[in-house]
């Protein structure tokens, strides 16, 4: 098992076997996030409180939903790194943290923009709201100081460990609105409970949940191959595949 | 994946992250235990009916508005209302402004302002806190006139 991890872990076999797979995943991620977000924004049947703006939580809550999973995405490929000292993994840390911050980003904005016709006010420093701008902060800090430090190895390592100790957050995040009184809402989904809300309405937000994954997936494949182009480019393997071209 | 046939040095590398995963995890936990008044937005009807509340001092309070509770002025925007836990504490509470669109009787809101000596909390702003609960407008008549109907 460990020789295959190994083999996936070098960024030549990777950047390999994945040259095909990128188009597909696009073409998939923008059949469903198209497909669902028609279903949201036109079909779905209004709030009985927010009216239409219940729509922007088919943006907002997975948003929300990818910006803690690229965390968490983030801090196993740190891991890894911070083990195996598999390069790769280092690449993958750098291509998903702009990502996760631009993810994160939309969630506080577009949380916002219902928060006021909603509840009244755009931002409370609440300990929803608050850890989850602690979560953008953590994915700039990581590029930051990815940036700011020389020596790729020392860097990649800095990186990881500030993205290990960043993990605490994510308990947080996910339980704020239940250890402590908060102005945002309790979920509406838990693992044991029926939804809070009917089909017609989870449907198509499972659907725009599962576009944001496979965009977020093909995003990353994508810059993780850039990453690895730029990293390698020295070698002969590189270099043959740029004059093919 | 076999913990025993890892490399030493691998597995040291493993248990070193996870020492830094659990001593950070446990440096949180205990931040957050001696914060944890000062973490929650609010103070909850029965915090201050029990005076845990501080007076003339701009807090926040929330609970969910009592039904028959709202009185508003004819001549101004000045409107008082009752909010409670549904349990025990009941807190009068006194704004002059535009209330959000989701205020209304039985929803749960969380008002900006002072607590006075009566016991009176005057606000300067007030927000409608959602639930988790989502419906289409016909879900929620259909099941208003299935709750009147229980009454009767």
């Amino acid at each position: 098992m460990f020789n295959w991890f190994h083999r996936l872990g070098s960024p030549r076999t990777f950047f390999a076997m994945t040259s095909s797979w990128h188009p597909w995943l696009l073409g998939l991620a923008a059949c469903v996030l198209v497909g669902g977000s028609v279903w949201a924004l036109l079909y779905v049947p209004p709030d009985y409180q927010q009216g239409n703006s219940v729509r922007i939580m088919y943006i907002h809550v997975p948003a929300a939903i990818l910006a803690q999973s690229g965390y968490m995405m983030m801090a196993g490929a740190a891991i890894v790194y911070l083990v195996w000292r598999i390069k790769l993994a280092d690449m993958a840390m750098a291509a998903v943290a702009p990502l996760g911050a631009s993810i994160t980003f939309l969630a506080l904005v577009t949380g916002a923009i219902w928060g006021k016709p909603t509840w009244g006010t755009w931002w409370v420093w609440d300990a929803r709201l608050t850890s989850t701008l602690v979560l953008f902060f953590l994915y700039v800090g990581v590029m930051a100081l990815r940036s700011a430090m020389e020596g790729r190895e020392q860097a990649g390592r800095a990186c990881a460990i500030l993205s290990v100790v960043g993990l605490v957050n994510l308990p947080i995040i996910k339980y704020s609105v239940d250890w402590w009184y908060t102005l945002h809402q309790p979920a509406s989904f838990k693992l044991t409970e029926k939804p809070a809300m009917p089909v017609e309405m989870w449907l198509p937000l499972l659907v725009m949940v599962i576009g944001y994954y496979l965009f977020f997936f093909t995003v990353w494949f994508m810059r993780l191959r850039n990453e690895i182009l730029v990293r390698e480019q020295h070698t002969d393997w590189v270099r043959t595949w740029v004059s093919d071209r | 994946m076999k913990f025993g046939a890892m490399k030493a040095h691998r597995r040291n590398r493993l248990l070193l992250v996870l020492f830094l995963v659990a001593a950070v995890g446990g440096a949180t936990t205990f931040a957050l235990l001696a914060l944890n008044e000062n973490i929650n937005l609010f103070y909850a009807p029965e915090q201050i009916a029990n005076g845990e509340a501080p007076l003339d001092t701009t807090i926040r309070a929330g609970g969910m508005v009592q039904e028959g509770s709202v009185v508003r002025d004819d001549q101004s925007l000045k409107v008082s209302f009752v909010i409670s836990d549904m349990q025990y504490s009941e807190v009068m509470i006194e704004y002059e402004g535009i209330l959000p669109d989701l205020f209304r009787e039985g929803q749960g809101i969380i008002a900006r302002g002072q607590l006075n000596e009566q016991g009176v909390f005057v606000a300067e702003e007030v927000l409608a806190k959602h639930d988790e609960n989502y419906m289409p407008p016909e879900v929620a008549d259909a099941l208003k006139e299935a709750h009147s109907s229980n009454d009767s």
